[in-house]
């Protein structure tokens, strides 16, 4: 399958999220510590541009009164009617086994291996200094 | 139904609500403290009849005629109750309800002795007398602390098997300032009873008062709902993982929209209550039980069919006749079209997985 490089690495900062098109697909790469992951930007409920929702934490407890963060950042709030996605998943909380928003892998790459190798850079200058995010699908 | 006609329950069935009415409460006088009896009989309060407004004695729909005593209040005469339902059907146990203004009264501490003496009444002249009854006890269900006293002080008799509630109080009833009955109850493995009725602190339609008992009759369901909604929301089974919540003369066809609704919105604002980690349908599916009568059954067999799977569980019905209130004739306590092992599931093994103290 064809690599596609898709960003800069700096373009997208810890806990932000940045929207690509790659074949004519729009697909949100996100930035969690710095661990990189690329989901569809389309909820799979009904077709909320999923990546343009908030990036929250995912609320826990174990008991009604008591309240708990936890996994700050690696949760994706659906714009529309709010579901929330396991970013590194793309599971829903909701119904985490039937309802999953489809996920591409992600690479980082630095730039000296991608100036040589077979890759697709759309609308990204690559040099040997840099890394890069590189979507494969 | 067209086809299938209507079959008794079958022998050693349980039914979950049957009421017991007080003739009067002057019965009740043997059963106060001298306290209280003095207290009543200054007051003249023994004359006074507490029915609830939703069931006056002498509404048709409140006691089937051929279920009618002569000279007293429908369900208010044991040889008549055990002629007309324990021994007709060969009940194996009853769960007698008493449903009374006494539960409601705004005075906390006077409530209270009323429930007292109608749980020592319902020992002596009902419980002792026939040893295929059992009962829910009756508490103040406005005074959480009161209530869980009147637990802890009948829970030794292990005839009452659960605590009787009504579906509109002066608060939803997961909050928080109800708990303690909760807790108390879960001590002793006793399910909640949750009857149709209400303290009529507020409408039982969320839109205002009605003029009509048609209204009041079909509110109870969305009284239900809101019931549910709030133990559901408030966490009270993820507190409570052992409690057991029984609606008593809920009807059931409300259930599945309301599940699916309920369900549906969980999704998107369940951030609210973090504690609710599954699906409400699911959490509804492990405690909440129906009792059966009055069955608001659709119109055919294919329906009824369509209202059980819906309801996704063939363990959420329990064997209800509501004696002596008049929604069946003859012996057709169960809704023809009942396939013949959810018959048997309504009627003897789900009461008996609800109820702990009817398994020993
Ligand atoms: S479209 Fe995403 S939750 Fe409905």
């Amino acid at each position: 399958m064809p690599r596609h490089v898709v960003a800069r690495v700096d373009e997208i900062p810890a806990g932000t999220c940045k929207i690509v098109t790659v074949r004519g697909r729009e697909i949100g790469i996100f930035n969690v510590k710095d661990s990189f992951y690329g989901l569809i930007n389309r909820c799979p409920h009904q077709g909320a541009p999923l990546c343009e929702g908030a990036i929250v934490s995912r609320l826990v407890s174990s008991l009604p009164g008591e309240y708990g963060l936890s996994r700050p950042g690696e949760m994706i709030r659906c714009p529309w009617h709010c579901w929330e996605f396991d970013i590194t998943t793309g599971k829903s909380l909701c119904d985490p086994n039937s309802m999953q928003a489809r996920m591409f892998n992600v690479e980082v790459e630095p730039g000296k291996d991608l100036v040589e190798g077979p890759f697709v850079a759309e609308a990204v200058e690559v040099s040997v200094e840099d890394r890069y995010v590189v979507v494969t699908m | 139904m067209d086809s299938a006609t209507p079959a008794p329950p079958p022998a050693g069935a349980i039914d979950c609500d049957v009421h017991i009415n007080l003739p009067s409460t002057r019965v009740l006088l043997p059963h106060f403290d001298p306290y209280w009896r003095e207290h009543i009989t200054r007051r003249g309060l023994e004359r006074e009849s507490l029915d609830t407004t939703s069931f006056p004695a002498n509404a048709p729909i409140n006691g089937r005629p051929d279920w009618r005593p002569d000279n007293a209040p429908p369900g208010s005469l044991l040889p008549a109750l055990q002629s007309h339902i324990l021994d007709h059907f060969q009940l194996r146990h009853a769960i007698g309800n008493v449903l009374n203004g006494a539960q409601v009264i705004f005075s906390e501490d006077l409530s209270a002795a009323y429930c007292r003496a109608i749980n020592n009444w319902l020992q002596k002249e009902w419980l002792d007398r026939d040893p295929r009854l059992r009962a829910s006890i009756v508490v103040p269900v406005h005074s959480a602390e009161l209530a869980a006293e009147e637990i802890h002080r009948m829970a030794g008799d292990t005839r009452f098997v659960q605590v009787l509630m009504l579906s509109m109080a002066e608060l939803p009833l997961g909050r928080r300032q109800t708990w303690p009955i909760y807790k108390a109850a879960t001590e002793y493995d006793l399910p909640i009873g949750i009857h149709a009725g209400s303290s009529y602190r507020h409408p039982p339609s969320a839109g205002g008062w009605g003029s009509y008992y048609l209204e009041d009759y079909v509110s109870h369901a969305q009284g239900f709902a809101a019931s549910m909604n709030s133990l559901v929301a408030e966490g009270v089974f993820q507190k409570f993982p052992t409690l057991k919540v029984v609606l008593m003369e809920s009807g059931v066809s409300w259930l599945p929209a309301a599940l699916w609704r309920l369900d549906k919105t969980w999704r998107g604002v369940r951030a609210e209550t973090p504690w609710l980690e599954v699906l409400p349908t699911e959490i509804v599916r492990q405690h909440i039980r129906l009792t059966l009568q009055p069955f608001d059954a659709p119109p055919t067999e294919p329906q009824l069919i369509t209202l059980l799977e819906q309801l996704g569980s063939d363990e959420l019905l329990l064997f209800s006749t509501d004696y002596p209130h008049w929604h069946f004739d003859g012996d057709e306590a169960l809704p023809a079209g009942l396939p013949d092992a959810l018959r048997q599931k309504i009627c003897i093994d789900n009461p008996l997985a609800t109820y702990p103290r009817l398994r020993t």
